[in-house]
């Protein structure tokens, strides 16, 4: 039989501690995926302007950026800065900078290639038209360019953004306390993992899909303009 | 004659390999009009790109409005702003409204108050004739609405300079006029305008003279009645040929 009570039980512990990341554990699914998903958005525009720069400098490399972190696993680069970071600097990363470090780098890559593809997809004749009345290239670009370009990125960005926030759970295998963690750690006292992990996949559910309901809303507005 | 204000001196480019503009000489002085045509890949579109700069030049001297494009450190935005352009598929900003594209260059590059940007730019649209369109985005627009935005937006800036890149190429033949009578009502309050274009009923009402191109050379230059009755090359009678016939 379903027996919620553990859930009732532990519902401080996992939605506090785990969920919000407010509690002696650090931790926390959003106090990670929130700014997990701002820098690396913000990293990920810098990634795209590069990659389209004139410049091979900046080209190429932020090229290489791209394709490396695409073809590796998150796991991998996780397990990188936990282990092999701390040795280069010889200090000790708490779980919180590892994993935001490491989502950070990661999704980069990922909304660096929408950003691009985003970019890519407004006309040529969009840029002639802006240069041709006497703007500068950076006004095109601000003007013109990224309001139109965002508008088609808002499908991918916020795929990308559903399945960051899902990978935060990977963040449990170094100790981080998020939501599953926390479910993980109330169920190795109580033993019952059917319920446990039946509710956060729930509360997992919920926010991914309020964003896509976000994104759809935001699509549909930008289409009626 | 007027001031010249386009001065191409033995104008050559090239795209890579290929030599699309050879030994341009063209004059045209303050006021001209002056209709280009010839068949498609000639280089039409190319010459007038390279008024304003959106084709950079790889030989000879090409002066616009007294400046030599092609000295070092001369401020390509400041000349735009006194060139205006006009494209076939019109690329209207599709994120702003009609009001919205003419008024952009004027509040970012001239920093032209909105309220005082709003009048002008209303004041264009009636110009273009269709007031009642400002707040209308170009996906709302016709063809010929959508081009006379574009003529509002190229104006706005008061070039001295309109270059048009086969403004009616793209339009359903009913909307040409529209768009062709507020070239004409330009043309007579004396711009300076290089069209591109296959109108020869407009190159015979308001061209001074007509560009005849082919293979990336002016192959012959002349009042349009001289021409249109008259061409002296085989290649512009030919290219007569084909577009008087259908
Ligand atoms: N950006 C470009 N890169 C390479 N070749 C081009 C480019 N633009 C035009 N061309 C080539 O230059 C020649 C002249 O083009 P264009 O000036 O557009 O001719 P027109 O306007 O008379 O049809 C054509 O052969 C065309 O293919
Ligand atoms: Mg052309």
């Amino acid at each position: 039989m379903l027996d919620l009570a553990v859930v009732v039980d532990n519902l401080r512990f996992m939605l506090l501690q785990g969920f919000l990341g407010l509690g002696a554990f650090g931790g926390g699914t959003l106090r990670l995926a929130i700014p997990a998903i701002v820098l690396g958005f913000l990293l990920g525009i810098a990634v795209g302007l590069a990659r389209l720069a004139r410049t091979p400098w900046i080209r190429v490399p932020a090229g290489a950026y791209v394709e490396f972190f695409r073809g590796v696993p998150l796991v991998m680069v996780i397990f990188w800065i936990w282990f092999i970071i701390p040795q280069l600097v010889r200090l000790p990363i708490p779980e919180y900078g590892v994993a935001l470090t490491a989502f950070v780098i990661f999704e980069a890559a990922y909304f660096g290639e929408i950003v691009r593809a985003g970019i890519q997809s407004v006309p040529r004749g969009q840029v002639e038209a802006a240069t041709a009345i006497g703007l500068t290239p950076a006004q095109a670009m601000r003007h013109v360019v990224l309001p139109q370009a965002l508008r088609n990125m808002v499908p991918s960005l916020v795929t990308q953004m559903i399945v960051l926030f899902k990978d935060t759970s990977l963040a449990s295998i170094i100790g981080y306390v998020d939501l599953t963690k926390a479910a993980q750690i109330v169920n190795d006292r109580e033993i019952r993992p059917f319920e446990l992990y039946l509710f956060i996949a729930v509360v997992y559910w919920i926010c991914t899909y309020s964003m896509s309901r976000v994104a759809r809303r935001l699509e549909r507005r930008a289409a009626a303009a | 004659m007027s001031e010249p204000v386009i001065e191409f001196e033995a104008v050559d480019k090239w795209f890579g390999q290929l030599h699309v503009l050879r030994a341009i000489d063209l004059v045209v002085a303050a006021g001209e009009v002056v209709v280009v045509c010839g068949p498609s890949g000639s280089g039409k579109s190319t010459l007038i790109r390279c008024v304003n700069g959106l084709e950079a030049i790889q030989g000879g001297e090409l002066r616009v409005l007294g400046e030599s494009l092609t000295r070092p450190g001369v401020s390509m935005p400041a000349l735009r702003t006194r060139v205006g352009m006009v494209f076939q598929s019109f690329n209207l900003f599709p994120h702003m409204t009609a009001l919205e594209n003419v008024m952009l260059a004027p509040v970012r590059v001239k920093g032209l108050g909105r309220a005082e940007a709003e009048r002008a730019a209303r004041a264009l649209l009636e110009r273009v004739r269709i007031p009642d369109k400002a707040e209308a985005y170009p996906a709302n627009l016709s063809g010929g609405q959508q081009q006379r935005v574009a003529i509002a937006r190229a104006l706005a800036m008061q070039p001295r300079i309109m270059l048009f890149d086969e403004p009616t190429s793209a339009l359903d033949p009913e909307m040409i006029n529209e768009v062709l009578d507020v070239m004409t009502d330009l043309a007579r309050e004396g711009m300076t305008m290089m069209v591109v274009s296959h109108e020869m009923g407009f190159a015979r009402r308001v061209a001074h003279r007509v560009v005849f191109m082919d293979g990336g050379s002016i192959v012959e230059e002349a009042a349009p009645e001289a021409f249109f009755a008259a061409a002296k090359s085989d290649r512009a009678k030919e290219f007569l040929s084909k577009i008087l016939t259908h």
